[in-house]
């Protein structure tokens, strides 16, 4: 009849469904919220949850209800110093004061509805932006690899993992160690038995030969009772995840800030960076990020120069790439750092410049990098596109090139660099 | 499941024998007479453990006993604040159909949750056979001791009899028919898609509040007593039939055409989503399915809407006097006392209006005033009382609480029971707001001249039917474009708010042919109009 049911361990979560349904309803906000938060954010901290606001009245659910107007009687507590047929100023506004205290929940100006999109949701509208298929989508998403391997041995784990001969070893030294004073004892009563035994015969012997006796039988009980084996005994290998032990990869971001890339274009070559991003905090540990901007000179700066700032001027897109060698050689030799280079340009270039970044690139650049990807996020092809198309041609280089004019065309980019990945597996 | 679900919304009007075939317990007259004081004390730790709840709910029960309070049988659950905010996002029910809306009613507790903006409610209790009744494990030792004798008991005995839960609500069935729902949704949602079911949920929320009967539907009568009542009607018009107006020859024109297209329906219908589910032209079987769930759940909680102010302070009354008796029993420590009677306090806190957190009569206050009040009226009679209540003053308090609690709903209960001690306690005043005058009114206060008038305006303060507008379907064109004409009937000339057309389209997309909304203000004309037609949403 009385019964008091625990519920805390069961049914966590039960409303995820809703919510799903609540994200699905606000796709669009949530998408704007996302885009905009991509622009805002640093490549680094992409990965992460994200406040979305929505307008009040677009997840206002409508019914019917009385509006202003009309006669309506209230009554309220606290009269202070009211008589009948006092007459008061109406109040301003629904809330304030004493007058209309049945103030409506659909009241305008309200703040927006927040609330806070989870680090997975986010990058599932992230990559649904940017046309992942879902294969590259958990993969990209899952938390670094980790490797089970031994570290010694433990004294508890599954059965599988039991060590017989250590286990065994230690049950021998246990008991060793447990009957080790008995046994003594025993030796030596049977050396007194054996003494007695050689002494002549008398009452006074037999009996101290019968007690002997059962001194030793009981010696005898006690060491049969230590265990052959017991718990304790029991030694597992010991197993422990560790990461997959990873090296340091540096990525260049390249990227023309001329005249002509405008901020639609700059966001796309920062989701083109992003994905790149992503797909190598899933191999490396310690990634670092170089951000190269060039018009008719190239420099390193931060990351807020390198998508904020805009300049004018002409485009000399080799001036980059030496830049990125000689910061190659100067801080990341080939030996100890894996390198990734992302280029994103409107194809205009200096005319007798492309065949120099062709040059650079063969036989400088592509030998020391893991993969270079160059995207471009204009339609029209211009010297510097016919120039590495012919270095793309063979496959055996790392090199991929792809032209970009939407988000959702920068994957295929990226194509290759999965599908290695999963040849190497 | 949904069989006898249905049966008691639409059956004949409620027996006494029904529901399981159970009378109501005779009220006691006076409380049981205490068994025996205790050798000591129920310990009074700030943390609860599984035995000092059973403990405490034992002797809650046994003084509960004492009282009378006829409960379904209880049943305690722990869960967590996550838990509770589920429950919350759910409409207070442990299953319900999904839906975005609860998506976002989540979202929001939990926001302000976690700002600590917003204490969750520390019990939520379900009108269930048995009575389920949550506990947070966050809750101190002594506040579940009072959540056990507010939802345990109090709202338990509440639901088990008042009469509009009686009439309404199946205890016994109401969780397998959300079960039922939740499934039949979510195949829906398989079958037709996401969307589909969507759009159909948001238009049946939209008029959930009128989707309730206010009233039981005839029975259906059996074909003998249909042959009867022919055969009665018959002889009726036998009798009236008049031989000289039977030569006159038979008007042609308005009255033909009027013969031809008899009105539809025959009489207003009120209940928006019954006649929806029932005569849309276009809607699909399953559609209409998805529409009943809505209703049904309307319904189930139509008597809650209804009953705050008894209910709540029924349970009020009821926790703060099986506290303190237990006390005077000598169970309870004072530590506890000070604990649960701090937020006790809280609760029946009456803000005055102009204080910041007013936000209009706090439910848990009146409630509790009155039934004390009806209590002291019944014990200690003054000439005042004797006067405006001759017929519960000096009668057994226990009897006429029970009375109280069974036989009313909010509405009328103020209007039999609101003394003019309350009004004075809580310095009621009425203002009166007519947009035809430049200022406010203050109609009535709390004095001998305005005691009347005052209950009279706090008792329509809480007629669900004059606060929310009087819509209902006035006809369909069968013979046209089949568009459904509603109507508004303006209650003191007040109007629809700006919303009606958003509401509007969710009608035309129910029933997919045009609406048309109608505002009759008191001069009987037609004030406002708005049209949707469903091709052009």
């Amino acid at each position: 009849m009385q019964q008091i049911i625990d519920r805390r361990l069961a049914g966590r979560n039960k409303s995820i469904g809703n919510r799903e349904r609540f994200l699905r309803r606000h796709k669009e906000q949530i998408r704007e919220a996302v885009k905009r938060a991509v622009e805002g954010r640093g490549i680094r901290d992409i990965a992460q949850g994200e406040d979305i606001h929505i307008p009040r009245r677009d997840i206002s659910e409508p019914v019917f209800g009385h509006g202003e107007g009309g006669r309506r009687e209230m009554v309220h507590p606290g009269n202070k110093d009211f008589v009948r047929g006092d007459r008061i100023e109406r109040p301003k506004g629904g809330g304030g004061g004493g007058g209309s205290g049945d103030a409506s929940d659909s009241g305008e100006g309200e703040d927006d509805f927040v609330f806070h999109l989870s680090k997975e949701e986010f990058m599932q509208v992230f990559f649904d932006d940017l046309a992942l298929p879902n294969l590259i989508r958990t993969t990209l998403a899952e938390t670094p690899e980790f490797k089970t391997h031994r570290a010694g041995f433990s004294s508890d784990g599954t059965p599988n993992n039991l060590h017989v001969v250590r286990s065994m070893r230690g049950a021998i030294g246990r008991r060793i160690a447990l009957g080790s004073e008995s046994r003594r004892e025993l030796h030596r009563l049977e050396d007194l038995l054996e003494t007695l035994r050689a002494q002549p015969d008398s009452p006074a012997r037999a009996r101290e030969i019968e007690l002997i006796e059962a001194d030793i039988e009981a010696l005898r009980v006690r060491i049969g009772r230590i265990p052959f084996l017991d718990p304790i005994d029991l030694r597992y290998r010991s197993r422990v995840r560790t990461p997959v032990p990873t090296a340091k990869a540096v990525m260049f971001c390249v990227m023309d800030v001329s005249g002509s890339m405008d901020e639609a274009r700059k966001d796309l070559a920062k989701r083109f960076f992003i994905l790149l991003y992503l797909f190598l905090t899933r191999h490396y540990e310690k990634i670092d990020i170089v951000f190269i901007r060039h018009h008719t000179q190239a420099q390193e700066v931060s990351e807020h120069d390198f998508f904020h700032a805009t300049e004018t001027g002409g485009t000399v897109v080799s001036s980059a790439l030496v830049l990125m060698e000689e910061i190659i050689r100067a801080r990341y030799p080939r030996g100890e750092w894996n390198i990734y280079g992302a280029q994103a340009s409107d194809g205009d270039n200096w005319h007798d410049d492309s065949p120099r970044c062709r040059e650079l690139l063969e036989h400088d650049i592509l030998p020391l990098c893991r993969y270079f990807a160059y995207i471009q996020v204009v339609e029209q092809e211009q010297n510097l596109w016919h120039e590495y198309a012919a270095l793309a041609e063979d496959e055996s280089r790392v090199f991929a090139m792809r032209k970009a004019t939407d988000v959702s065309q920068i994957y295929p980019v990226f194509r290759d660099l999965f599908r290695k990945e999963g040849v190497a597996k | 499941m949904s069989d006898t679900f249905d049966r008691r919304n639409h059956g004949r009007a409620a027996s006494l024998d029904e529901y399981g075939g159970r009378r109501p317990h005779a009220p006691l007259r006076a409380p049981l007479p205490l068994t025996g004081r205790p050798a000591q004390k129920l310990p009074g730790p700030s943390d609860w453990t599984f035995e000092l709840l059973d403990q405490y709910h034992t002797v809650i029960r046994s003084t509960a006993q004492r009282f009378g309070l006829d409960t379904y049988p209880n049943q305690l659950e722990i869960i967590s604040a996550e838990q509770m905010m589920d429950a919350y996002a759910s409409v207070g029910m442990p299953v319900n159909y999904r839906h975005w809306s609860y998506g976002k009613e989540f979202i929001s507790t939990e926001k302000n949750y976690k700002r600590g903006a917003m204490g969750l409610a520390y019990e939520i209790v379900i009108n269930s056979n048995p009575c389920i009744s949550y506990l947070m494990e966050e809750n101190t030792m002594a506040m579940q001791a009072l959540v056990i004798a507010h939802a345990a008991y109090g709202h338990n005995s509440f639901f088990k009899g008042n009469y509009l839960f009686r009439m309404w609500t199946d205890a016994s069935s109401i969780i397998d028919y959300l079960v039922y729902a939740k499934n039949y949704v979510a195949a829906c949602e398989e079958r037709h898609g996401l969307d589909a079911v969507e759009l159909l949920l948001d238009s049946c929320h939209a008029l959930m509040n009128y989707g309730v009967d206010r009233y039981r539907r005839p029975g259906k009568l059996s074909l003998t007593q249909e042959l009867e009542r022919a055969k009665d009607r018959e002889a009726y018009a036998q009798q009236q039939v008049n031989e000289i107006w039977r030569t006159l020859p038979p008007k042609s024109g308005r009255d033909a055409s009027e013969r031809e297209a008899p009105r539809f329906p025959a009489e207003p219908q009120e209940n928006l989503l019954y006649f929806v589910e029932k005569n849309a032209p276009l809607l699909e079987p399953w559609q209409r399915e998805i529409v009943r769930i809505v209703r049904k759940v309307a319904q189930y909680f139509y008597p809650q809407r209804q009953t705050q102010v008894m209910n709540e302070g029924w349970a009020t009354f009821w926790h703060h006097h099986l506290l303190n008796t237990m006390y005077d029993d000598g169970h309870l420590e004072d530590g506890i006392m000070i604990e649960w009677l701090k937020s006790h306090t809280n609760v029946v806190f009456q803000p005055p209006v102009g204080h910041p957190a007013y936000s209009g009569m706090n439910p848990y206050a009146l409630g509790f005033a009155m039934y004390s009040d009806i209590k002291r009226v019944c014990e200690a009679p003054t000439d005042e009382d004797r006067d405006w209540f001759p017929d519960i003053a000096g009668r057994d308090w226990l009897e006429t609480l029970d009375h109280a609690m069974r036989n009313f709903k909010d509405e009328s209960f103020i209007g039999q029971f609101l003394s003019p001690r309350v009004m004075r306690n809580f310095r009621l005043f009425a203002i009166d707001d007519d947009d035809t005058e430049p200022t406010l009114e203050v109609s009535a206060i709390h004095d001998e001249a305005g005691y009347r008038a005052l209950r009279e305006a706090m008792s329509r303060q809480y007629d669900l039917g004059s606060r929310e507008p009087n819509i209902q379907v006035w006809g369909v064109n069968l013979r046209g474009d089949r568009s459904l004409m509603l109507r508004h009937t303006q209650h003191n000339d007040r109007p629809l708010r700006d919303n009606a057309y958003e509401v509007l389209k969710h009608v035309a997309r129910l029933w997919g042919f045009p609406v048309h909304l109608e505002s009759v203000g008191s001069s009987g004309r037609v004030s406002q109009r708005w049209t949707v037609d469903p091709g052009t949403v």
